[in-house]
């Protein structure tokens, strides 16, 4: 059961991913990448973390990228054109990607044994094991981290306000 | 427990149909009582022809829609021209399976009055509802046409702001239960009746009106249905759309009233608890025991739903800066008010 | 039946590549940034991951902040790019060149 919903969002995962890569109009890599998020939230589900499923959803498929379909919305974002950047890009960016990928995986797979694996059901870290932990021993990365959002919010209003 | 999954699998398939019909059916239904009661506030009939009391319109609308011919303009980004009123109705479908209609009864290993009992259900229905958006952001871009992009960009505007109230009022609730898990938030409003009911004993009426506004602002419901305001931006999002297309958005529509109707009946009303707690003696077999609590919640939810269109029959739309300010400036500081002053009411009772 | 924590390990591995190779090729500045949030994402099922085999909240938590951190980012970044359209009217990074608005 897990395996088989492990493939099957995962294989999400990977199509997403892979279409975000080929299409050519940036909504389309918009809600390629959404697929990818909300497929990632039923493996976060997987290895059980409930509340991180949910998080994962409200806040990158819910919050983040309607932000961005907004913003593509807005600008009337159209096909982007191929230029000479993007050449240099290519000969550089596959091999360098396929190596990173191919180390990555190299490894993972080699030191599998050392790694165990998960069982459905297996460990569930609830929503209060997880607010206990960070409001007791992270209280203050928490509320550093609230700052940090009143310092993003402030920053966005000022770089997108019109100068008049 | 030591059910054959087989007979688990029937069984939750067998009540997956049954909501959704009886979703579907009371969708059809609502519109009706739209019609009917917005007709009777502004002093006229409603639907009166089909069948008694008009009672066979919603059939008669439904098939009209199905048999109208199915537009699809030239300059439409098609792909995701289908995809958007998919996507609007199915997310307005899939968040009514974590609501509990009634009391935790199981048959044969199956909740009867629950589709999923998860730990995090209310964050489902947030997370749910977030997605939804997208029906109506790629609805007004795909349609490639002025008035609906503005509805799109209004819709998704307006989606996300409240959103932040929405979650915020929530927080109190979540707080006094001590647990996401819809079921526990109804158990700790079901010991004394009314008065244990979040919104009188929980204190928290404020959160309740705060939850209330900002949901009317997430389903595009009068006075905030500005993605759609027919005059200024002819139909608004669906202006496009026509025959099931069309019907999809407004299934949708109706289909997210119903969802934050149960919500609010949930989170403030008690649920399927009833008023009067355990003064009223138990009477009948376990038959009736088991769906009294699911008439009490119909009950509640009708309620709601009869505020909604009492609501759109009485206010006037809100101007867009007006509704931005008032959310941004008014709700979501009201919501955070709430959140500090419903702590230290917890922190003192503990203490 | 049992999934090795290494196949996790795999699958966000193959996400953050495929980030990499589309953060290298794209030209269009909105596409570049989703990029980015995909290797975020890729990241934060290692961490996920992780966690369920140490059998720690604080791999969670790490996701947690990172989330946090990513709707910052989103929302400075976006307010950026619509900055940038205003004056230049383009969205492709090749002719944002200058390091001035």
């Amino acid at each position: 059961m897990h395996l088989v919903l492990f493939l099957i969002f995962g294989g999400l995962c990977v199509a997403g991913a892979l279409n975000l890569l080929l299409q050519r109009h940036p909504i389309n890599s918009a809600l390629s990448l959404i697929v990818v998020m909300t497929s990632l939230a039923v493996l976060y589900l997987l290895l059980g973390a409930e509340f991180l499923a949910a998080a994962q959803v409200i806040v990158y498929s819910g919050a983040i990228m309607v932000l961005f379909t907004f913003v593509i919305m807005l600008l009337n974002a159209g096909k982007e054109e191929r230029t000479h950047g993007s050449k240099a890009a290519y000969i550089v960016g596959f091999p360098g990607a396929a190596a990173l990928l191919g180390i990555l995986t190299y490894i993972f797979l080699k030191q599998s044994d050392h790694l165990g694996s998960a069982k459905l059901g297996g460990y569930l870290v609830t929503t209060s094991d997880l607010s206990r932990v960070l409001f007791r021993d992270l209280l203050l990365p928490f509320e550093v981290t609230s700052v940090l959002i009143l310092v993003a919010i402030l920053g966005a209003v000022a770089l997108a306000r019109r100068e008049h | 427990m030591e059910v054959s999954i087989w007979i688990f699998l029937l069984l939750s398939v067998l009540k997956v149909a049954v909501v959704t019909v009886i979703t579907l059916m009371a969708v059809a239904y609502t519109v009706l009582l739209e019609r009917k009661l917005v007709g009777r506030i502004q002093n006229r009939w409603g639907p009166s022809r089909v069948g008694p009391f008009g009672m066979w319109q919603p059939m008669a609308d439904g098939l009209k829609l199905f048999l109208k011919e199915d537009l699809m303009p030239t300059n439409v980004y098609k792909p995701l021209y289908i995809l958007a009123p998919l996507i609007a109705l199915t997310c307005a479908l899939i968040s009514i399976s974590v609501v509990p209609f009634g009391k935790e009864i199981y048959y044969k290993g199956v909740d009867l009055f629950q589709i999923a009992d998860l730990n995090i259900g209310l964050l489902v229905i947030l997370g749910i509802t977030s997605i939804g958006v997208y029906g109506i952001a790629l609805a007004g871009w795909s349609s490639n046409n002025k008035y609906s992009l503005m509805g799109a960009l209004r819709g998704s505007a307006q989606l996300i702001s409240y959103e932040l109230a929405l979650g915020l009022s929530l927080v109190g609730v979540v707080m006094r239960a001590g647990s996401l898990r819809l079921r526990d938030i109804v158990n700790i409003q079901a010991t004394h009746g009314l008065l244990s009911w979040n919104v009188f004993g929980g204190l928290q009426f404020v959160a309740f009106f705060i939850y209330l506004m900002a949901a009317y602002a997430e389903t595009n419901r009068a006075p905030f249905d500005l993605p759609e305001a027919e005059s200024e931006l002819t139909a608004g999002y669906h202006t496009e759309y026509s025959s099931m297309k069309f019907a999809m958005f407004f299934m949708a529509e109706y289909a997210n009233m119903i969802t934050v109707s149960c919500v609010a009946t949930l989170l403030f009303f008690g649920g399927w608890s009833s008023p009067f707690g355990d003064l009223l003696p138990a009477w009948g077999g376990p038959v009736v025991q088991a769906l009294l609590p699911v008439f009490w919640f119909v009950l509640k939810v009708f309620f709601f739903l009869f505020l909604y269109i009492w609501v759109r029959g009485t206010l006037p739309r809100f101007r867009y800066d007006q509704l931005m300010r008032f959310g941004w400036k008014f709700l979501l500081p009201l919501a955070i008010a709430n959140i500090i002053a419903t702590s230290l009411w917890l922190a003192f009772r503990a203490a | 039946m049992v999934v090795p924590i290494a196949y996790y390990l795999v699958l966000s591995a193959i996400l953050f590549s495929i980030g990499v190779a589309a953060f290298l090729i794209k030209r269009n500045i909105i596409s570049i940034f989703m990029s980015i949030e995909l290797m975020l994402n890729a990241v934060n099922l290692t961490f996920v991951a992780f966690a369920h085999q140490w059998h720690q909240v604080s791999g969670q938590i790490f996701v947690f902040f990172v989330m946090v951190v990513a709707a910052a980012e989103a929302a400075v970044g976006l307010a950026i790019i619509i900055a940038i359209f205003r004056t230049r009217n383009t969205l492709d990074v090749d002719h944002v060149d200058l390091m001035k608005l």
